[in-house]
């Protein structure tokens, strides 16, 4: 981004503008490109493609009646929550309960800040890019927090209590998973990790040693947490809370914080990519920079939307944990092992500070193999269902 | 309850969740179960009903002999009917027979009495209308002579109310003696 205004600057086109209000200006143009033309569509299209995955895997078909499959539900869902009436509670406390959703989608949308797209389209490479997205994104927490308060609504308070303790606890395991990756690439920006992956599998991070491969799934775990997903959506539980802190939301508001909720999945999806599945990565196979941008682009898309769909079959298939289980896995579990990680990869530096190849490889065969593995347990399941719904037909279970 | 090591813990969660997982993919590759209501079925839901099946009410006016057993029936008092009887010829001329559908509750208390089966219910399902006023089924427009039933085994002679009577008669049958398990 600086390298095009500056060509732009030394080209003439701002004479007379200080150089760093031609940047924030470029910073701001770009940025809203990046909000309306990406971020909000992909949180918009995720509520569908969600809502589609499930009904699949609940043996329902899901939306499919507004435009060809369904897929121009996410608007009119859009349009519609935009047409409501913004209702604030009688006894809420006007100006917080006005300002939480922003705060929300704040902190959301300064993540997008430092996540990379393509080598050359990211809004700023922040030398602290890490540290960056992991702070603006405790930013939610704020608002949640203040959402549950001015609500005036017990289930409101607590849940945004809960996720209040729920964001702190989980920042722990997934700061402490990040900080080999930091380690192993020395430096926090973002676009400094990707770069020293490359685009073949066993270049990833993921491979690099066995710790990294663990903190990978402890990482993904407490970013999960973090962005209140099923099976750690207890801010939110239906059953226990209403709607948790959003209870007494309605309209756009409500909107912000669901916007917020599914486009955090991008987030949790691009970071795991850029730390752990090498990012944008590809073969360089053009000197066209638009066209190897745009297929680092597309790259980098799949990979991190893979997880997002990857946290929607999550969310399909494991139930919502308890309270005491929640701190008990964060605490008992997560961190431990992440600390396991962190000094793991550390001596693992020291002793091999170029990487050990055989062991990458190893790493990347058994990532492979658990695939496979798991390609052959969904034909298992496949099978023993036809099995079971022959026997439902033949067999009366109550003779 | 056993209690489980800290390891085997963490194997158990890794694999249930695996395995769980599987689980869930593999719904994906399955058909939905899903109806799709009221537009993509091969066959109307009214067509795969069954025979005794309590949607709205229908009056068969050519069979229908006026005897008003089912008004008195009706618990709720949603059918109206007028006839009376024409003292020339021994007729009853019907004026009126209104069944009120928004009142009606589809206990088929009405269609059992019936002789000859010309009230009865239908398949028909969807009702939804924009007043109360026009749930009112009225099926006398201009008076009508009633039906009145062959003396002793006498076959009716007009083929089309002979369709109807067998109709009716059988969905008589199957009504008073289906239900009750004597």
């Amino acid at each position: 981004m600086q390298d095009f205004l500056d060509s732009l600057i030394a080209g003439g086109s701002f004479a007379g503008i200080p150089r760093d209000l031609v940047y924030a200006g470029g910073m701001l143009v770009f940025g809203l490109i990046v909000v309306f033309g990406f971020v909000l569509n992909v949180s918009g299209a995720t509520t569908f493609v969600e809502r589609r995955v499930w009904g699949r895997m609940h043996n329902r078909v899901g939306p499919n009646r507004v435009g060809p499959q369904g897929i121009l539900q996410w608007l009119v869902d859009g349009i519609k929550l935009l047409m409501k009436e913004d209702i604030v509670p009688a006894d809420a406390d006007p100006p917080l309960f006005k300002l939480a959703p922003y705060v929300v989608i704040m902190g959301f949308v300064a993540a997008f800040v430092a996540v990379p797209f393509s080598s050359a389209l990211i809004v700023a490479d922040l030398d602290v890019g890490l540290l960056f997205i992991t702070s603006v994104t405790a930013l939610v927490v704020v608002g949640i927090l203040m959402a549950g308060w001015s609500s005036n609504n017990k289930w409101s308070l607590i849940g945004g209590i809960r996720s209040a303790a729920q964001i702190v606890s989980y920042e722990i395991p997934a700061g402490i998973s990040l900080l080999p990756i930091v380690m192993i690439a020395g430096t926090l920006s973002t676009q400094g990790i990707i770069s020293q992956q490359g685009w073949a599998p066993w270049t990833w991070f993921l491979f690099y040693n066995p710790f990294t491969f663990v903190g990978f799934f402890v990482f993904f775990t407490a970013a999960l947490a973090e962005g209140n997903r099923t099976p750690f959506d207890l801010p939110e539980a239906e059953s226990e809370l209403v709607a948790g802190f959003v209870t007494e939301y309605s309209g756009v508001r409500y909107l912000m914080f669901f916007m917020a909720e599914w486009g955090n999945l991008y987030i949790i999806g691009a970071l795991v990519t850029l730390m752990f599945l090498g990012g944008w990565q590809v073969p360089h196979f053009t000197d066209v920079a638009v066209v190897q941008n745009a297929a680092q682009f597309l790259c980098f898309f799949l990979k991190a939307y893979g997880w997002v769909l990857i946290a929607m079959w999550v969310r399909a298939t494991l139930p919502r944990v308890r309270v005491d289980q929640l701190m008990s896995i964060c605490w008992k579990f997560l961190v431990p092992i992440a600390f396991v990680n962190l000094i793991g990869t550390a001596v693992w530096m020291v002793l091999f500070p170029e990487g050990l190849w055989p062991v990458r490889i190893l790493l990347f065969a058994l990532g492979t193999a658990v695939i496979l593995y798991f390609c052959g347990r969904v034909i298992f399941h496949l099978r023993r269902a036809q099995v079971r719904q022959r026997g439902l037909f033949t067999a009366n279970p109550l003779s | 309850m056993r209690k489980k090591g800290y390891f085997r813990n963490i194997a158990d969660t890794c694999w249930t969740i695996f395995d769980g997982m599987a689980v869930t993919m593999s719904h994906v590759f399955r058909k939905p179960v899903t109806v799709q209501y009221p537009d993509r079925m091969p066959v109307r839901v009214q067509d795969q009903l069954p025979f005794r099946y309590r949607g709205i009410l229908e009056v068969d006016l050519e069979i229908c002999t006026g005897c008003l057993a089912c008004e008195r029936a009706c618990p709720i008092d949603c059918i109206v009917i007028e006839a009376k009887k024409d003292m020339k010829t021994k007729e009853m001329i019907l004026s009126r027979f209104d069944i009120d559908m928004a009142k009606c509750m589809y206990c088929g208390l009405c269609s059992e009495p019936c002789p000859t089966g010309s009230i009865h219910h239908t398949p028909e399902f969807e009702g939804a209308d924009f007043s109360l006023e026009s749930l009112v089924r009225r099926f006398v427009k201009d008076p009508v002579v009633a039906y009145k039933v062959k003396k002793g085994d006498q076959p009716e002679t007009d083929p089309e109310t002979a369709m109807l009577l067998e109709r009716g008669l059988r969905y008589v049958n199957e009504f008073a003696s289906g239900g009750e398990a004597e």
